[in-house]
This record gives C-alpha cells, structure tokens and sequence, in this order.
C-alpha cells in the first residue's frame, strides 16, 4: 500500500536548513491502522502531505500501490487524490455553502461519476456514518461530531484505497472524539486501510499499529530515545 | 459533463453573493446600456437627418451664383437648360427683402421668396387650398402669393387663407394658395413661405439677375446626368468671365451629396459616442476582474478543500472562469432589457424613431462575454495554480 524509502524533505529558513523529514521510510500494508504520533513540529504533517500526495519529496522513492508518486505531474496528483485517498481534517474542511449531501457529492463530481451513481454513493456514505437524516443541512447547521461525520462520509463516497485522517478529534470535544474513533474502528473493521495522524496518546492507542515521529525520524515499537538514538529503517 | 458541474458551481457562487454579484454586474450594466443606447440615439439622429433632406426630394440640384453684378445666368438659360432629357424642372428663386404685413400686425418669420411654377413639383409640394403660381403670374407680374401653413394661420388666423390680402413694399397682395403643412427639418419650419412671382420678385430687388435655381431630375437615377448638364452650362455661361479672388463663381450640388455628407458627419459622432461608452464597458470589465481576485484570495481555502479532495487546476481555472463569463453575461443582458426600456422611455422624449440595431445588441452581448473571459482569465488562472497544501493552511 505504502512503501517509502529514505523520504527526505527540506525547508530553509533564514539560510538554515531544516529536516522535516531526515530519511524516512515507512510500510503500511492493505487493511492496516496505523496511527502516527507525534508533538507539533515534528514532521507529522509534512509526513501526511507527502502521503496524501498534496506535496512531493524531494528525495527518497514513495511508491503508493506500488506506483512511484515521484514522477507525476500536478493534473496526475489530482487524479490520485480523487480516487485514491480519502482525506479527513481536523478543521473537517467541508464547504460552508454547500449542504452535507453537496459536500459528499464533489469528490465524486471531480471523478466524472455520473449523477445516478453519485445520488446512491453519497446516500450510503452519509448513511454510514449516521447522517442518514441530515443531508440536506449545511455544516453550519450541524454539530461539530457531525460535521466530521460529514467528512469522514466524503473520504468513504470515493471508496478509496487508503483513509488519511489528520488529527480527525482536535476540535472535538472528549464524547463525540470517542464516537468518531468508533466510526474509524468500525471502518479498519470493514477492511479500509488508514493512516490516523495525532498528537494524543489516546486516540493513538485505538490504532493497530502506533509509529512515533520526532524531529523528522520514525520510531516504532521502543520509546523515543532522548539522545543518539538509532531510528528504525 | 464537467461544463455542466462548473456552470452549477458558478450559479451557486453567484447567487450565495447576492449583493457583490449585483455591484460586479452594474459596471457591465452600465457598459452596455451607454453603447447601446447612444448609438441608438445616434442612428435615430441619423435618420431624422436623412428623413428631412430626403422630404426635400432627392432629385433636388441646387446651383448658386457667388457672382455679384454681373451675372450671365437668365430666365432664357433656364428655359433652355429645363429641355435637357435628364432635367424635369427648372426654378429660379431670389430672396426678397420687405415686410409683410397682414392687416396691421407684420409678420416677422415670413420666409420672402420669388420664384416659377416649377418650384411646386422640384420640391414635391402639395396644396391644402387654392393653387400655386402659374405661367401668367409670372409674365403678367401678378400680385400673388402662396403662402406656407404656418404663414396662414399667423396671419390670419386660419389655414383657409385664400382670397385673404397683405402688404408687401407698398403692394396689395392676394393670397392664391395655402400649402399644406410640411413640419420640421434641419433648417427650421418650412411652413413660414411667403412665394411670389419671380419676376415680382424682381422688381422689387430692382435686379434682373438669377444668384440661385434649383433643378430637378426626371428620376434619381439621372441626378448625375443632371448635376452634369447644369455645370455644362454654368461653364458656357460663365466662360467670358474671369474668375474671381476667391476662385469659384458657382457651385452646383445635389442632394444626395448633401445626404451623404451629412449622414457620414452623423456616423462619425455615433461612432465616437460608442467608443466613449465602451470605455466605461471597459472599465466594468475591470471591476470584474478585482471582485474575481478579492473572491479568489477569499476562496483559497475552498480552493484547497476542492483540490485536497480531487479537483484538478483545470477544474478550478473552469469554475472561476465560468463565474465570471457569467456575471458579465448577465450584466450585459441586463443592460440590454434597460436599455431597450430607455430607448422605449427616450423616443417620444426627443421626438426621435430610436430603434437598438441588432448587430449592437449582438456586439454589446459578445463584447460583455469576452469582457468576462478576458478579466476572468488572469484570477482564475491565479485560482487554479494555488497549491493545495499552501491553499488549506491559509487562514483567511
């Protein structure tokens, strides 16, 4: 599914060059949880940009199912994107104008899905996540659980091969992050692959497989070293 | 497929920015309706000038002496020059001064002229009572005239004037005829005549010199033919002459000069008034494009979301590229429906037949979309090369 191998990117600022990502390799087979954890500036998003192929590495080889990301040009990203993963935000990202059933229904537009098809998928998706009754609201008309509900149903619509989800419960409250976490559960239960980025323990902890990240390199299974530690490969 | 979804996005951005849209739109509203009513209004002017020059008959030649005393041009000319094949009639006219005076009170606005018979059919009149001069006026002096509508009703207070006196430079005059009323051209009322005999005319001017005719073609086709024979003679005529300081001592020209010199004076002012009016269309257009580029930096992260979620750039470049064609085409057939009611409004106001031509109404609506494609192109360009990851983190 994931296959990357000493991922490298590079910021300069003020003249001095910063690793977000200093070598990284990661593997995450079909039908995997894997969360990623983190503190804040510590590479996780640079790690979900570069996944989610919103931005490209600028050294290393990412191979998304097993096709090199590296070669492709903007117009190919957008497709990969649209078909293949499922973005979840931690802001939920959903379009204020556009009623839940709408903001479902775009990735699916953006795939040239005809209109039939479209109606059946997004009833299903916003079904799924028990929204069954609210698709004609817009997002400000709904709570914020629902509001990420909404958008986990948008990630699924396109049936996509991996779920991306950046910190899904930080503007959540304890409760409601709870049910979304029971949602993911339910969906790695169904089969679905997912990459579940976070800072807290907790939500970590729901996760199969828990990969720690600090100052651009990976951990897995050992605690974060605090000096002169050797990173997994 | 895609175009149908990007029209559905546009309309729905649109119509979410009620108000913003409405202001965007009015500079192209205002565009349009200033093309498209001054150039109405121009053309409208144009045929009211033509309209009046072609009332006066557009087989009309004019030919006038610019030299003073001695003038070889005769009534015996004349008479030779109306045999011509392509010449119908012939018609001295001399300006008279004097006043006339019906009863006691004068009216001033008589238009004093001498002239033959011919005059009536050179400029198509008719006669609403009595008749026009005749060949014995002319070779008896009569002391008669016809007058002009208005002249009549001056006067004396009706149209039905026959019969009726007045005095002119000590002469008692009877009135034989009363035209009928001709309306407004270009020169003023034509209803204000006064006609007298020629050779009444004068000898009141104590003159026996012609300084002007006119002369009608059989038809206007010959008018050419026409124009040509009266310089013909004008040339014989004057050939002992030498020519005078200012070079010229006649001129000869018809009316179809006349019209075409003035209706090309009338489509250069049309033309001016419409390029001034483009400019403001011009000036709607960039309005567009500001709104577009303030609705793009206010969209980024919409535009993010979209592209996070799959659109493609040239997904995004059809959206906003779309929304603008859309507002400036709505504008434009906005200012087309104002316009057609300002013209409905302005007719009867300046008197005037205002049509909108339809190749304007077509060139505004066209001129209106290129607009929107032309100021939509550079924001939604600057739209669609956003990236995605840049796009979602700008916090606006």
């Amino acid at each position: 599914m994931i296959d990357m191998e000493n991922v490298v990117k590079r910021y300069t600022l003020g003249g001095e060059t910063i690793y977000a990502l200093d070598h990284v390799s990661l593997h995450v087979s079909p039908g995997e949880y894997v969360a990623i954890i983190g503190p804040s500036g510590s590479g996780k998003s640079t790690l979900m940009n570069i996944i989610g192929c919103l931005d490209q590495a600028d050294g290393g080889t990412y191979l998304l199912n097993g096709r090199p990301i590296k070669k492709y040009r903007e117009r190919q990203l957008a497709r990969i994107r649209s078909q293949q993963i499922g973005f979840i935000f931690q802001g939920f990202n959903l379009l204020p104008k556009l009623s839940a059933f709408e903001n479902v229904e775009l990735p699916l537009i953006y795939q040239g899905v005809s209109a039939r098809k479209r109606r059946k998928r997004v009833r299903e998706a916003l079904e799924r996540v028990g929204l069954g009754q609210r698709m004609k609201h817009r997002p400000n008309q709904l709570s914020g659980g629902q509001q990420q509900r909404c958008a986990i149903a948008r990630a699924l619509a396109v049936q996509p091969s991996l779920i991306l989800a950046d910190e899904p419960t930080g503007n959540l409250d304890k409760k409601t992050g709870r049910e979304i976490m029971q949602v993911f559960d339910e969906l790695h239960k169904a089969g679905n692959t997912i990459v579940l980025i976070t800072h807290d323990d907790k939500v970590a902890q729901c996760a199969q497989r828990i990969i720690r990240i600090e100052d651009g390199k990976l951990y897995e299974n050992q605690e974060v070293p605090d000096d002169d530690a050797v990173p997994v490969v | 497929m895609m175009l149908y979804q990007s029209f559905k996005m546009a309309l729905k951005a649109i119509a979410g920015n009620k108000m913003r849209s409405f202001l965007t739109m009015l500079g192209v509203v205002i565009g349009v309706m200033a093309v498209v009513v001054l150039v109405a209004i121009g053309q409208g002017a144009n045929s009211s000038v033509v309209e009046s020059i072609e009332g006066m008959g557009t087989n009309l030649i004019s030919a006038n002496i610019l030299a003073r005393r001695t003038n070889p041009v005769d009534m015996d000319g004349l008479n030779e020059l109306a045999l011509n094949p392509f010449i119908e009639y012939v018609a001295p006219v001399s300006n008279v001064n004097g006043t006339v005076k019906a009863g006691n009170a004068t009216y001033d606005d008589a238009a004093l002229m001498g002239t033959t018979p011919g005059y009536e059919h050179i400029r198509g009149w008719e006669l609403a009572q009595g008749r026009f001069l005749t060949q014995p006026d002319i070779d008896n002096r009569s002391l008669v005239a016809v007058i002009g509508s208005e002249a009549a009703s001056e006067m004396y207070g009706t149209t039905r004037a026959v019969g009726e006196t007045f005095s002119l430079s000590g002469y008692t005059i009877t009135v034989v005829g009363v035209l009928q009323a001709n309306g407004n051209s270009a020169s003023g009322s034509n209803d204000n005549q006064v006609i007298i005999p020629f050779t009444l005319a004068q000898r009141l001017s104590s003159s026996t010199s012609i300084s002007s005719f006119y002369v009608s073609a059989t038809s206007s086709d010959m008018v050419e033919m026409a124009q040509t024979a009266v310089e013909r003679y004008l040339e014989k005529a004057f050939q002992n002459y030498t020519a005078n300081s200012w070079g010229t001592q006649y001129t000869v020209y018809n009316q179809t000069e006349m019209l075409d010199t003035l209706s090309e004076t009338t489509q250069t002012l049309t033309l001016m008034l419409g390029g001034i009016a483009a400019i403001s269309l011009l000036v709607g257009g960039i309005g567009i494009m500001n709104i577009m580029l303030v609705s793009v930096s206010e969209r980024t992260r919409e535009i993010g979301i979209r592209k996070a979620i799959g659109a493609a750039r040239g997904n995004i470049l059809m959206q906003f590229l779309i929304e603008s064609l859309v507002v400036s085409l709505m504008g434009g057939v906005l200012g087309l429906l104002l316009s057609m009611a300002a013209v409905d409004f302005l007719a009867p106001v300046l008197e005037m037949t205002l049509t909108i031509p339809v190749q304007v109404a077509w060139l505004a609506i066209g001129f209106s979309v290129f607009i929107g494609v032309l100021f939509g192109m550079y924001p939604a360009n600057k739209a669609s090369r956003l990236k995605p990851i840049d796009a979602l983190h700008y916090e606006g």
